[in-house]
Parts: C-alpha cells; sequence; structure tokens
C-alpha cells in the first residue's frame, strides 16, 4: 500500500520536474552565461531519481503480491516464481510505459552530462524537447494507463501472467530493446535542437554518432533477443513471422542502420544534412508510431497489449503532434548550406553509402506498407486482408543480391573519389563464390536459380570481409566484423531455410518411429508438479541414420493461473545443427502429436546477430578513445 | 591459404545430415499450408497449428491435392468461404495494387534522386 | 516558394494519415468473416446421424423452407446455453434446423440430445470438420440462415442469443 503512494507520487513529482525543467531551461537559454546551470543537473537527476523510485514502488508491489494495486492484480500471482514477480513488472501495458519514461530521463541525463563541449544552447534545446516528450508520457501514464489504480476491496488472488511470459526473455529483451528505441528519443531531440541553431554539421556529427551507435547495438540486440525468445518459446520453430508488433520494431532500426551510415559522412564533412535530420526525426517517429500500432488495439497479433481506445486516441494525437513540430521545425529552420558538397562523385564511398540508404528506405518502406496497408484498405473499403511473410519474401529476397555485392564493394571505395583497387582478387572471389555455390545447390532440388544468386552474393561478401580480417593492414575493424556479420547471418538463414526438415506424426508411448533410416522411440511419460503448473514431460530418444543417439525432453505444461496449456520444445544446439522437438497433445486419445526438426545452422543466425551488434560497439568505444 | 578456406567450408557441407523431403508433393503441400492462416489462433499458419480447424483445413487441401487443384484453385476456394484474410500471401488484384506497386515505384524514385545528386564527369 | 509547396504536401499527408489511423482505431479489429454477398450453399454428401445414411445436400434443402444450420457438439459448454433457445426456435412451422455434429462422438452426442432436446429436423455428422469449412465455419458453435433461394443469408459466430433470435425471427417473416 505504501509503495503504492510512493510510486504514484514519485511519478507526479517527475512530471512536475519537467516543467520545473522547462522553466528553468529557457531562462538559463536567455542566459548569457556560457555553462549550462548547474541547477538543471541537478533537476534532471532528481527527474531520473524519482522515476526510479516509482518503478521500484511498482516492483515492490509485484514482489509483495499487493493484489489491491490493478495492474499487480491483473498481472500477478501469488503463486508465480518471484523472478516473475519482479520481471513481469514490465510484461503488461503500465510497467512498461513506466520504462519508457525510466529510459527518456536516463537518456537525457546522460545526455546533458556527456555533451559538455557542445554550444550550450544546442544542449538546453535538446533538454527541451526531450521533456516535451516526457512530459507527454506522464500525462499518458497519469491519464490513462495508471500503474498505480487502487482497488477497493483488496482482491485476495491475482489474475496471473500469461506463460508465454514466464521466460527468462522477459528479462531482458524488452530492456534492451527499450534502451534502442526509446533510447532514439535523445537523436530525435537533439536534431531537432541543431537544426534550430543551424548547427547541423561535421562537428554535430563527430558528436551525435555516439548516441546513434548506443540506439543502435541495444536495439539489435534488443531485437535479437525477440527472435531468440520465439524460437526458444512459441513452439514451432520459427524465429521471425513479419508479425505487425515484430515490423514495428525492425521499422527503427532500419532507418538507424541507414543513419548510421550517413553520419560516417556528416562526420567527415558537412554533406548530407538535410537527409541526416529527416532520418533522425524517421527513426524516432516510427518507434512512437510502432507504440502505436501495438497498444492501440489497431492491430490484431500476439504480441499487442490489452487494447482500450482512450489510450490509442492519446497516442495517435501525441505522435502526430510530434510529427507536425518536427516538420515544422525542419521546415521552419533548416537552412541548407550551398557549401553543402552534396553532389557526390558517382565511385566513391559517400555514393556507396547512398546506395546503402537506398536500399534500405526500399525495404523500410516495404515493411511499412505490409504492416499498415491493411489498415488503410479497411477503413477505406472495408476489406480485410492478411499480408503475410510471402509477401515481404518476394519483395525483398530480389533485393538482397545486389545489396549484399554493394555491401562487399563499398568499403573498398576511398573517400570523394576512387577507382577500384585489387580487381583480381575481387573477381577470384567472385568466382569462388558462384562455383562454391553451385557445388552446394546441385544436389538439392530446390528454386535453383534464385537461391544461386542470392548465396553467391553473400559468400561473395563473406570471403571479401573475411579476407579483410585476416590481412596485415589496417583495417576498419568495426565495419568489416559487421558486414562479415551480415554476410554470415544471410549465409545461415538461407541454409537453414533450404536444408531444415521436418517429421509431423502422431505416436504412442512405447512406439518407435521410422524415417529416412533414423528412428523417433518414445520411451515414456514423466508428470511433474511445479509451482504454478503440471508438467506432462516425454522422454523421446531419436537415432539418426549414422547411429547417433540424442535423448530430448518436450514438455506438455498445464498452468493454474490463467488456465492456459503450453508446449516447450526441447532444443539440442550444436554448432551444426539444432535439433528440435515439441509434443502436443491430441485430443481424446492417448497418442501425441509431435514434431521433429532438424534445423542446420541456427546458432549461427544468432552468433552473426551479434557479431553485427559487436561491430557497433567497438566503433563506439574507437569513438571514446580517440577523444 | 584461400583454398584451405574452401576446403573447410565444403567439408562442413558434406558433413551436414540432410532429411531430404524426397516427396515433391509434401513440399507443395506445406508451402501450401504455410501460406493458410489459423483463424482460430494467434498468428499461426494453418501448417503450424494442431487445433481442430487447422486439422480439418489439411484434410481439405489433402483432398483438394488428390483431386489434382492447383494452388490457386485451392487458395480461391478458401478465400470464397472465408475471405481474403485467411491467404497470407496478398494477391495481385484491384485492392492490393498499391500495396505491391508502392515499393517498387518508391525504389524507383530513391535512384532517379540518388542519380540527380551524383556527379558522373570529373 | 518550393519549400512551402513541399511542407504543404507532407502536412496534408499526414493529416490524411491521422485521420485514417483515427478511423481505424473506431472499427473492430477481430476477423469476423462477414457476408456481403449471398453464397449459394455447398454442394456435399452428408452422414446422417441416426440412419447412419448418406445423403446428397440437395434432399437435405429441398423443401420451400427457411433453414437453419446449427453447428454444435456435445463438449462445446456454449452450446448448452443456446440450446433452448434452438427447441424455442424448432416450434416455428416455417423454419426447419439441421444440426452439424462438429467433431463429436457419436454416443456423446446422442446423450446431449437426450438430455436437452432435439430441436433438429435432421442431424448431419461431420467427424473430421471439413463439412463445417464448407460453410464457412470454423468453430462450435455458428449458426447459419438459409433462405428460400437456397442461399447463405447471414451467419452467427457464437452461442446465438435473444436479441439474435429476434433478429432470426424478423428475417424469416
Amino acid at each position: 500500500m505504501l509503495a503504492n503512494q510512493i510510486g504514484y507520487y514519485s511519478l507526479i513529482l517527475g512530471l512536475l520536474f519537467s516543467f520545473l525543467l522547462c522553466g528553468v531551461s529557457i531562462r538559463d537559454f536567455n542566459n548569457s552565461n556560457k555553462r549550462v546551470n548547474q541547477n538543471i543537473f541537478t533537476l534532471l537527476f532528481l527527474q531520473l531519481t524519482f522515476v526510479v523510485v516509482s518503478f521500484l514502488s511498482l516492483i515492490l508491489s509485484f514482489v509483495n503480491s499487493d493484489f489491491g494495486n490493478e495492474t499487480v492484480f491483473n498481472n500477478s500471482h501469488t503463486t508465480k516464481p518471484i523472478f516473475y514477480k519482479i520481471v513481469g513488472t514490465w510484461g503488461n501495458h503500465e510497467g512498461s510505459l513506466l520504462l519508457w519514461i525510466l529510459v527518456l530521463t536516463l537518456f537525457i541525463f546522460l545526455f546533458l552530462v556527456k555533451s559538455r563541449e557542445q554550444p550550450k544552447k544546442y544542449r538546453i534545446l535538446t533538454l527541451l524537447f526531450q521533456q516535451l516528450i516526457i512530459i507527454g508520457f506522464f500525462l499518458f501514464v497519469l491519464t490513462t494507463s495508471n500503474p498505480f489504480n487502487y482497488l477497493f476491496p483488496t482482491p485476495a488472488e491475482g489474475l496471473g501472467l500469461n506463460p508465454i511470459l514466464q521466460d527468462p526473455a522477459l528479462a531482458i529483451h524488452p530492456p534492451l530493446l527499450y534502451l534502442g528505441y526509446v533510447g532514439s528519443s535523445i537523436i530525435f531531440s537533439a536534431s531537432l535542437a541543431a537544426v534550430t541553431q543551424n548547427y547541423i554539421s561535421k562537428k554535430w556529427g563527430q558528436h551525435i554518432k555516439k548516441w546513434i551507435l548506443i540506439s543502435w547495438v541495444f536495439l539489435t540486440i534488443g531485437i535479437m533477443l525477440g527472435s531468440i525468445w520465439a524460437y526458444y518459446e512459441l513452439g514451432w520453430g520459427g524465429f521471425w513471422f513479419w508479425d505487425p508488433v515484430e515490423n514495428v520494431s525492425l521499422m527503427p532500426w532500419l532507418t538507424l542502420t541507414a543513419l548510421l551510415h550517413c553520419i560516417l559522412v556528416l562526420e567527415r564533412r558537412t554533406a548530407l544534412t538535410s537527409w541526416v535530420v529527416i532520418l533522425s526525426i524517421t527513426t524516432f517517429t516510427l518507434s512512437m508510431c510502432g507504440t502505436f500500432l501495438v497498444r492501440s488495439g489497431i492491430l490484431n497479433s500476439v504480441h499487442t497489449f490489452a487494447n482500450d481506445p482512450a489510450r490509442g486516441i492519446f497516442i495517435l494525437i501525441f505522435l502526430f503532434i510530434l510529427i507536425f513540430l518536427a516538420l515544422g521545425i525542419f521546415f521552419l529552420f533548416h537552412k541548407e548550406n550551398k557549401k553543402d558538397l552534396n553532389n557526390f562523385f558517382w565511385l566513391s564511398r559517400e555514393s556507396s553509402i547512398m546506395v546503402n540508404n537506398w536500399f534500405m528506405m526500399y525495404f523500410l518502406s516495404v515493411v511499412l506498407i505490409g504492416t499498415v496497408y491493411p489498415i488503410f484498405l479497411d477503413v477505406i473499403s472495408s476489406e480485410k486482408i492478411s499480408v503475410g511473410p510471402p509477401f515481404y519474401h518476394k519483395l525483398i529476397a530480389p533485393f538482397l543480391a545486389p545489396f549484399l555485392l554493394f555491401m562487399a564493394l563499398g568499403p573498398k571505395l576511398q573517400w570523394i573519389k576512387s577507382k577500384i583497387e585489387k580487381k583480381n582478387s575481387l573477381i577470384i572471389f567472385f568466382i569462388i563464390s558462384v562455383v562454391l555455390t553451385f557445388s552446394i545447390l546441385k544436389n538439392i532440388t530446390v528454386d535453383f536459380l534464385f537461391y544461386t544468386i542470392l548465396i553467391s552474393a553473400a559468400f561473395f561478401l563473406f570471403f571479401t570481409t573475411l579476407k579483410k580480417l585476416f590481412s596485415k593492414k589496417f583495417i576498419n575493424v568495426s565495419q568489416v566484423i559487421a558486414h562479415f556479420g551480415f554476410s554470415l547471418f544471410i549465409l545461415a538463414i538461407l541454409f537453414n531455410g533450404i536444408l531444415s526438415s521436418e517429421i509431423i506424426t502422431n505416436i504412442k508411448v512405447g512406439e518407435k518411429y521410422n524415417f529416412n533410416k533414423s528412428e523417433i522411440f518414445f520411451k515414456k511419460i514423466e508428470e511433474k508438479k511445479e509451482i504454478n503448473f503440471n508438467s506432462i514431460i516425454g522422454h523421446f530418444r531419436i537415432t539418426n541414420e549414422k547411429g547417433k543417439v540424442v535423448e530430448l525432453k518436450p514438455e506438455i505444461r498445464i498452468y493454474n493461473q490463467p488456465e492456459i496449456i503450453t508446449s516447450e520444445a526441447d532444443i539440442k544446439t550444436t554448432l551444426l545443427e539444432d535439433k528440435f522437438l515439441v509434443m502436443n497433445i491430441v485430443k481424446g486419445d492417448e497418442y501425441f502429436n509431435i514434431r521433429y526438426q532438424i534445423k542446420p545452422f541456427m546458432l549461427w543466425i544468432w552468433v552473426s546477430v551479434l557479431l553485427l551488434s559487436l561491430g557497433g560497439l567497438i566503433s563506439l568505444f574507437k569513438n571514446k578513445y580517440e577523444k | 591459404m584461400k583454398i584451405l578456406k574452401i576446403f573447410l567450408i565444403t567439408f562442413l557441407f558434406l558433413g551436414t545430415t540432410q532429411l531430404k523431403s524426397d516427396e515433391k508433393n509434401n513440399d507443395f503441400k506445406n508451402k501450401i499450408l504455410k501460406n493458410i492462416r489459423c483463424l482460430i489462433c494467434q498468428g499461426q499458419s494453418v501448417y503450424d497449428s494442431e487445433s481442430d480447424f487447422a486439422s480439418s483445413i489439411k484434410l481439405i487441401v489433402d483432398k483438394k491435392i488428390n483431386e489434382e487443384s492447383s494452388e490457386e484453385q485451392i487458395y480461391e476456394f478458401l478465400r470464397e468461404k472465408y475471405g481474403n484474410w485467411i491467404i497470407y500471401d496478398p494477391e495481385l488484384n484491384k485492392n492490393t495494387y498499391i500495396l505491391w506497386l508502392l515499393p517498387l515505384l518508391l525504389f524507383l524514385l530513391g535512384g532517379a534522386i540518388m542519380i540527380r545528386k551524383l556527379k558522373f564527369k570529373n | 516558394m518550393k519549400n512551402k509547396y513541399k511542407a504543404s504536401i507532407f502536412f496534408l499527408f499526414f493529416i490524411f494519415c491521422f485521420v485514417v489511423f483515427y478511423k481505424g482505431l473506431n472499427n473492430p479489429n477481430i476477423y469476423t468473416p462477414n457476408i456481403k454477398v449471398k453464397k449459394n450453399i455447398p454442394l456435399f454428401k452428408a452422414k446422417d446421424f441416426n440412419s447412419k445414411v448418406y445423403i446428397n445436400s440437395e434432399k437435405i434443402f429441398d423443401e420451400n423452407k427457411y433453414y437453419i444450420v446449427n453447428i454444435w457438439a456435445s463438449w462445446c459448454v456454449p452450446c448448452i446455453k443456446e440450446h433452448p433457445l434452438l427447441m424455442e426456435l424448432s416450434i416455428n412451422q416455417s423454419i426447419k434446423i439441421i444440426g452439424l455434429n462438429y467433431r463429436d462422438n457419436l454416443n456423446n452426442a446422442k446423450k446431449f440430445i437426450n438430455e436437452y432436446g432435439n430441436p433438429y429436423t435432421q442431424i448431419l455428422i461431420d467427424s473430421d470438420g471439413t463439412l463445417a469449412v464448407e460453410f464457412g465455419a470454423y468453430g462450435v458453435p455458428e449458426t447459419l440462415i438459409i433462405d428460400k433461394n437456397k442461399k447463405i443469408i447471414k451467419k452467427f459466430v457464437g452461442p446465438i442469443n435473444e436479441e439474435t433470435v429476434q433478429e432470426i425471427k424478423s428475417i424469416i417473416k
């Protein structure tokens, strides 16, 4: 009860501090003193503290199972393990919004502390724009999504947390993801501030780069964790479904990647200024748009939070206020400097970065249009259509091959003007890639031409970056590792897709199922009782054609609150492949339905994304040490 | 050095266990089932689901494949019963021209903008 | 000047998007296949529940009356709730109610009928659910109204209630 009050009033104080900060900042803005008023730092820190206190109070309410708190009542249960009581705090709408505010206030505080060499007015304006966003969220939480609503009389028991969310990944996926796309708010605020100050320049580019990198690394890892979670938890072996909520996290990632590449130009010379501002604005706008799509109930998806029209309208209006504000500032203040060396020589690294942006924007448009088009169509002509994986695959896959080739060639070009050096090694790699691909694929009856082109291109990038890694000359480590990681990613996904196989059958205890000289033996059933669920564990022994044996134990869990049955797959991961087994009850029968999948190179999909992030991290630390 | 790399990689692939789906029919059927939405599930295809509805659909698709129906005919049958929502691949019709063509148009537009900004001479 | 042009185009575009999203919020996001065009009843052969003989669909819907097709199962809890309303409707002479027993155990289905009553002029067996698919249904209970031209004119997903019964009665008049 006390925690509840503390939490609620801390939020109110946080909001009051926002107003206070705005007032103090505006005064300091007009002050001719070159340094930012110390009080502002103090106020920001206090604001952050109050938000942290509020967040901790909510966690405490969950841990204490204070069902008087409406959020705890809706999302928790006494029998939930303590880990999920804590972590479940942000597994719901209200709690996750507190996380939003936490990241927003944290980032502006860190920004102010870390930007002491930047112009004072720019820093203050960034603070003001960010506080605008923060105020918006405080109001949203306090008026429509209060995590501290009190129920009276106090219910004795809660409604429980959805079992699908009761997974260790809940502890890290949302926080990291939020650090990524909520973190992009600072880029939004900073670029608007810079535009009004006519500060979009080489110096600003060097400064904003680290914030772009921070946001990008967290977003990449956050998305990857979501995919890993889906793979391990959802039970049908997929890791990306082009579900609207997944798309919504991918879109800011695409613009952020494009922005990252543009900043490589901007940090060297004042060029592409308008485009950088547009990308900065767009990234956070897409994050906000994503929040709207996911929380308003406008889209139907397995990820969506409980919907409420009032919330939807609030976010919609908030989102469009931000859009119109950003557009207004851009058109009013942005001056395209005539000295902008905007015309690049066609064969140069600058132009290859433009090509990157060209493709990124195309991919973005595919994902964006695929996600929101059904909404437009439904409103305009009351037709409901589905836009699923086939749409995205058909439109994205053909463009991947040239994209991979550009990724291999682009970094080889010099700035400003270039000729391609060492053409011979490139040609050799190209031939090796095609021959290798051909020899691998010819035994597999599959869309031959299509995959040959795509995989050859991926191999080409793979070999060119691999060679760079082993070369003794000076190289741009972060870029090589990132591009290498991406080539590995594409190769892993493609080969996983082509070489994966699945057996689906119904089987009884004691039965053996034979296929392709391999055998699945259903040894026995084990029943277990845990705190909040009962489980039926199937023991299977699988022998492959070489006689190698693996034991898998998929589970069926029957949760008590809420009453849901889930299937937990058992997955054995090796460097070469994953063996994946999941079991389902067949209604009214002693048979169980099992799905056994062999999925080559799954591990490499995750490793490659980690390599991609590692590239970003290295760049971030190089940035720090070069100062 | 390079040759070593090539051998290493080729070895990796030869060592991979392959459960090849020899039956082209199975691939064809699975391709169709993956394109049909399970209407009572949350974001699963009929292929992935073991629900009642999914089982019934699988039987019907089986029957139709045996009757030599084409992929498009099966989709048409299901669209007639359940509406466009049930098929994941939005077909190209008057409702979806914009959906399919707009990204491509934007790509061409982007290309045009880019070319304008590039210098081709010295 | 050019800038003002661009700005206004962007503003207009975003206002349009806002309106669409605003309207979209009010649309339900759960999909219910709606019948805009009256569909013909499917052609099929089904096993009769009592006689265990296969009958043609044309024979089932041969009379010049309104038909109600009700998809039910003994294991379906909401079906118990709506059953009394079906009994009430069955009294009406201008309607014939055809039952579709969906994915059910025949003994359990018999017990259900014995316990709750039989509103059906005929019951068809749909042991694997494929017949329900022919009618465009995807679960239980579902109720379809077929008019005298042998076209499906209305579909109710979920159990029928007093309101839907009134609607049915007004259609039949």
